[in-house]
């Protein structure tokens, strides 16, 4: 499964919640203001264990709208829509934490 | 008129939401009203002035640039709060360079950001008559 997260984790608890949730070989993706998760920061701990097992991506066009794409955590992948649209064909069904 | 003091509070990263620039508008018409304006950025909003925004890739207008022109509407009171920025992993060399002319020192330009602790914040809160959160 691919799951989408939209939010900061530092405003809401979506990541969280989808953290809880997550099975072995699922992937988030984290897009617009979920891609403040994607920095290294506070609540980096958070993906550390997904991403070092590079199952977590991020959306190029919103790390550099935010103007963070130098902190974004090294495990990280960035991807753009046609990567967006290539992890929901590989993933199948798309869960959107919104 | 009288003038009275306003703080805006900016809490919100910019793009995912309307509230930055939605803040930013009723900012500019604080001023054009000759008011007190302060800015606080808290939370996610300390993402607003982030140096080296690039909106090519979501289609969006980077506003982040207007932030430059609050100086010259007399705005020049942005108070960032030290302990959400640590969180956030940033520094005070993340953030755009902010800078107003100030008119009592023969013009020099001086930085119109500030980075505050939270209790300082709480002080300069105290003292507004207005305070709006977005």
């Amino acid at each position: 499964m691919l799951h989408t997260v939209n939010k900061s984790s530092f405003e809401r608890n979506s990541l969280q919640s989808c953290l809880n949730t997550i099975d072995d070989t699922s992937v988030i993706l984290l897009i617009e203001d979920g891609v403040i998760s994607a920095a290294n920061n506070a609540n980096s701990s958070m993906l550390s264990d997904l991403a070092t097992q590079g199952r977590v991506y991020a959306l190029q066009g919103d790390v550099d709208a935010r103007g963070i794409s130098s902190k974004v955590a090294d495990n990280i992948k960035l991807v753009d829509y046609a990567g967006f649209v290539d992890l929901v064909v590989e993933h199948g069904t798309a869960v959107s934490w919104v | 008129m009288a003038t009275k003091k306003f703080m805006y509070l900016n809490r919100k990263a910019s793009y995912g939401t309307a509230y930055a620039i939605e803040s930013l508008e009723v900012v500019l018409i604080a001023a054009a009203f000759d008011q007190d304006v302060s800015l606080a950025f808290i939370d996610d909003g300390v993402y607003q002035i982030v140096e080296g925004q690039n909106t090519d890739g979501i289609g969006m207008k980077n506003f982040s640039k207007t932030f430059h022109a609050l100086g010259d509407y007399d705005i020049n009171k942005l108070y960032v709060s030290a302990e959400s920025l640590v969180e956030r992993g940033l520094t005070a060399d993340d953030l755009m360079s902010l800078v107003y002319e100030d008119e009592d020192d023969d013009w020099a330009e001086k930085p119109s950001v500030k980075i505050v602790s939270n209790a300082e914040l709480t002080k300069i809160m105290s003292d507004q008559d207005v305070c709006l959160s977005f």
